[in-house]
């Protein structure tokens, strides 16, 4: 007995009737005999309560340790209101917005998640949500290719080492050309990129605050690719734009990033949410779905999918991408919590990790041997240079409850002696301290 | 109803930050600060409740309404899973723990459940290995293509071409275009399956492979299938099995046994992960033993000891296709249904999803234009061209559908039958709710026959009737601060 299966054999025996056949084996005749399951060796079924208690044994395995690990991904507070709201089974038990009339909810909230990410961003137009921040990175990518019908894409070397390994794997069949240029001074280094520069290239793929937590101006950059007719691709991290200059300012000309910090847990990777915004001469290349306002029949204002045949369902092998779901879900759940925290909420927000992370700086440059980089500036993550190998730090640190920090050697191998070190508004002022005082522990022994 | 900027007043607050506990203040130097603040909405936390319960009180959803949107699989979602996928352990976890060192006993639970849930997929369509990383159908589509493309690759083979059946999923051919291949369509015979002599005047050396869903978009299980691998796989090329209506076929055939090389499962479809307004979604993608070597990294794998780690090391794989380790609280919702049900109950859900088709379809028949006039699998296809004789299309008994608080079936796809009516009704409905649907589906006949103009002014009672679509591309508006 299935508790999702309503059928009693009474009703089951009336529709074979109806149907016309005896069984409902009958149903299954096109599956000839041959063509049946070598085996189909699943585990028996098992009440809620059974399976309940398994998976939180299983959840109590984890471990969640005092985290300073960000490396894209930040744990941030979540308001209460955010996942009561979301919890709704009225926008998460309906589908696309295929049928406007019944479906106005999904649609406003997709509208107003499109304009929350244009104001966060200051660029002229957003769509409804993609996967995660590293595949819209890589659309804009194949974005930035349609529009210049160039082939070369560069990308810096603070964009985030995971991202970029996600571009390369989906172009792997495309024969596109990539350049990548290290940092220097912890920022991107315009000498090798404007060396790199060429008629063949369509974008320069930027991260701002960077892999390492460094912030930079990315103007000077972006109007230098702008004389080329190259495209300018900014990675952001959203909170920190409700301090630092906006991709849009700096003249980027298609933004994207990882929307996980705007309310979305952390779940072990996902779902997460990526965002894409460009200007508005190049909406018809963005790809995904799209919200826009119009008007009813009678003349009210309404919300329906817009612009749908960049799509797809319409266009098949032409479509500007193979998207299809994508993570409405979680746009409303970043819109609610972006409309909790309002205009001042969020520059006190990002206020509150700069300074929480301006503290944790001061308070390990103190360590002995412990250097803090300072070339250039931060957001709430910064590189610490250790005098020994980062990953045995990090390791040492594990037993004392702290996840210390992302180890930069994993991904850059002449980094083995650095970390990253995050420092969201939920880390204490005496959490931050311990944590100074185990790592000092660990350097000594 | 206002957009929530348009409720917004200067200086109110809906939640407030923590207070800052530490000794100093950061500064950013001017020309790295933005120059005007960020113009979120100003609300209290009541007025953003009021604000999103009236906005979700606008949707139709399964817990409210029948929702037999062919294709889709709208079927109920247990409540049990949202609970689980909030428990602490899993909702806190950060993805990057395992990536440190000695990180991965941090995540043995997490670990685990990808781990199990990749044997129960295994068990479940006789593939011989999973990755559970694609982040929705059509992520799992190109990652599966891209597999195919590196088995090519490997092998020397020179190939240009994947052939997809003209009933496919729009995903299907555009994944394919994306992945580098060009596309071969070819259209169904009179019995609604691919036809076969087309399909053998395009099979060439150059063909990577040929994707299918089984059963296809007109709820036909084609019966050839194995003789359609056959023919793709004498000239080295690869089954691609699009999991959409795996649903249909639980425990009565699983496509490794069948033919199919790669092939991805979505779970908010068979699984019941919710659907969440358009996702997110999860697609994960099996393979036989030949394309193991190719399946992204990282993968999960099972120590000596019993405990669990995750290995970068395949020298073969594609790579990277998503930055973590898939939609984890997703895959953990699918991991508890199945857990759920079992071995029978997974048998369950296929023979009911199935029966309620068939009831459905033999019950409309007298009244609607088969598409296909031959046993059904999971859904049915009609066509409304008599209705639309009299001047009333598919789109317009979808709109009365709405006035009786059902969701329209699928209308207009797939695109090979003209009007097209595509009905799932799941494994969740109950005869009651099924005659419903079927007597409103006859009152839309009889008005059709009354009062064809009738329908013009359907529906009556949603908040809106009839936008105008053309307005809404041509005067396009998708971000209220441009159009204040």
């Amino acid at each position: 007995m299935v508790p999702y299966i309503p059928h009693t054999n009474k009703e089951i025996e009336e529709m074979l009737v109806t149907i016309g056949v005896k069984s409902v084996d009958d149903l299954f005749a096109d599956i000839k005999p041959h063509l049946a399951p070598k085996s189909f060796n699943l585990p028996s079924g098992q009440s809620e309560f059974e399976v309940v208690e398994y998976i939180k044994k299983l959840g109590a395995k984890n471990k969640l340790l005092i985290s300073f690990v960000g490396g894209g991904f930040y744990d941030h507070y979540i308001p209460a209101a955010v996942s009561a709201l979301v919890s709704r089974s009225e926008f998460y038990t309906a589908y696309t917005p295929y049928q406007p009339e019944c479906a106005q909810g999904t649609l406003q909230a997709l509208y107003e998640f499109q304009s929350s990410i244009c104001a966060l961003t200051e660029m002229e137009v957003a769509n409804a949500s993609l996967y995660d921040g590293g595949t819209a990175l890589y659309e804009a990518a194949m974005m930035a290719i349609r529009l210049t019908k160039r082939n070369k894409i560069i990308m810096d070397g603070g964009v985030s080492p995971i991202y970029r390994k996600i571009v390369k794997t989906y172009t792997s069949n495309l024969h596109f050309e990539f350049g990548e240029t290290a940092v220097v001074h912890g920022q991107s280094d315009r000498e090798e990129i404007y060396r790199l520069l060429d008629k063949k290239t369509a974008a320069i793929i930027l991260q701002n605050p960077n892999f390492f937590g460094a912030i930079d101006d990315h103007s000077d950059i972006i109007q230098k690719a702008h004389e080329l007719g190259i495209l300018v691709i900014e990675s952001v991290y959203p909170i920190s734009l409700g301090l630092l200059k906006t991709p849009a300012e700096m003249g980027a000309d298609i933004v994207t990033g990882e929307g996980q910090s705007l309310g979305l847990p952390l779940n072990f990777g996902g779902p997460y949410l990526g965002f894409i915004a460009t200007k508005k001469q190049f909406i018809r290349q963005m790809p995904g779905r799209m919200v826009g306002e119009t008007v009813d029949k009678k003349g009210r204002r309404c919300f329906v999918n817009t612009l749908q045949a960049r799509e797809q369902h319409i266009r098949r092998e032409k479509a500007t991408s193979n998207i299809c779901t994508n993570v409405s879900l979680c746009a409303v759940q970043a819109l609610i919590f972006m409309s909790l925290l309002g205009k001042e909420g969020l520059k006190e927000l990002a206020q509150l990790n700069l300074d929480k992370a301006e503290f944790a700086r001061q308070t390990l440059e103190k360590i002995p041997n412990v250097t803090v980089k300072r070339s250039s500036p931060t957001f709430n993550e910064f590189a610490v240079c250790l005098p020994v190998d980062a990953s045995l730090v990090i390791e040492a640190m594990t037993k004392k409850g702290f996840a210390a920090g992302f180890p930069l050697g994993r991904y850059y191998p002449d980094m083995k002696n650095y970390m990253i070190v995050a420092v969201t508004e939920k880390r204490t002022k005496e959490e931050i301290l311990n944590y100074a005082k185990a790592l000092e522990e660990v350097l000594k022994s | 109803m206002k957009l929530i900027f348009e409720k917004s007043v200067a200086g109110r607050r809906g939640y407030l930050n923590p207070k800052a506990d530490v000794p100093v203040k950061g500064e950013i130097l001017s020309q790295y600060k933005r120059k005007k603040d960020c113009p979120w909405p100003e609300l209290s936390e009541l007025e953003v409740v009021r604000h999103f319960t009236a906005l979700s009180q606008k949707n139709f959803s399964v817990d409210g309404n029948f929702y037999p949107l062919g294709s889709c699989t709208m079927k109920y979602n247990p409540k049990f899973t949202e609970n689980l996928a909030g428990l602490e352990g899993f909702a806190h976890l950060h993805p990057l723990f395992p990536q440190l060192p000695s990180g991965e006993e941090l995540v043995q639970g997490a670990l685990q459940v990808l781990y199990e849930m990749e044997q129960l997929l295994c068990a479940m369509t006789g593939m011989d290995g999973f990755t559970l990383q694609p982040l929705a159908g059509a992520h799992g589509e190109l990652t599966g293509v891209m597999m195919i493309a590196a088995y090519h690759k490997a092998k020397g083979n020179k190939k240009k071409y994947i052939i997809v059946p003209d009933s496919a999923h729009g995903t299907n051919p555009a994944t394919a275009a994306i992945a580098g291949y060009e596309i071969i369509s070819i259209p169904s015979d009179t019995h609604g399956v691919m036809d076969l002599k087309k399909l053998k005047e395009s099979i060439t050396s150059e063909v990577a492979g040929l994707m299918l869903t089984c059963p296809d978009t007109h709820g036909i299980f084609n019966p050839q299938v194995d003789k359609i691998a056959e023919m793709i796989h004498s000239v080295d090329g690869l089954m691609y099995y699009d999991g959409a209506n795996l649903n249909a076929i639980l425990g009565r055939a699983r496509p490794g046994d069948i033919g199919f090389d790669v092939m991805h499962i979505n779970t908010h479809k068979t699984f019941t992960t919710p659907h969440g307004g358009g996702g997110p979604g999860a697609g994960p993608v099996g393979v036989k033993k030949d394309l193991i070597p190719f399946l992204p990294i990282s993968r999960v794998v099972k120590r000596n000891n019993g405990t669990f780690c995750l290995n970068y090391d395949y020298p073969d794989s594609i790579g990277y296709i998503a930055s973590l380790y898939g939609n984890f609280a997703i895959l953990l919702r699918a991991f508890a249904y199945i857990l759920l049900l079992g071995k029978e109950g997974l048998k369950e859900v296929s023979n009911m999803a199935v029966l309620n088709a068939n009831y459905i379809q033999e019950r409309l028949r007298g009244r609607f234009a088969l598409a296909f006039d031959r046993i059904c699998m999971h859904e049915c296809v009609f066509s409304a061209s008599k209705q639309a004789q009299r001047g009333v299309h598919a789109i317009d008994i979808a709109k009365f559908l709405i006035d009786k608080d059902i969701h329209p079936p699928t209308v207009y796809f797939p695109l090979t039958v003209k009007e097209s009516i595509m009905i799932e009704p799941t494994e969740t409905e109950s005869k009651q709710t099924i005659d419903a649907f079927i007597e409103a589906m006859f009152e839309a006949d009889d008005l059709s026959q009354k009062n064809p103009q009738a329908f013009a002014d359907l529906p009556q009672t949603t908040p809106i009737c009839r936008p105008d679509e053309v307005k809404a591309a041509r005067e396009l508006n998708v971000n209220f601060f441009a159009h204040p």
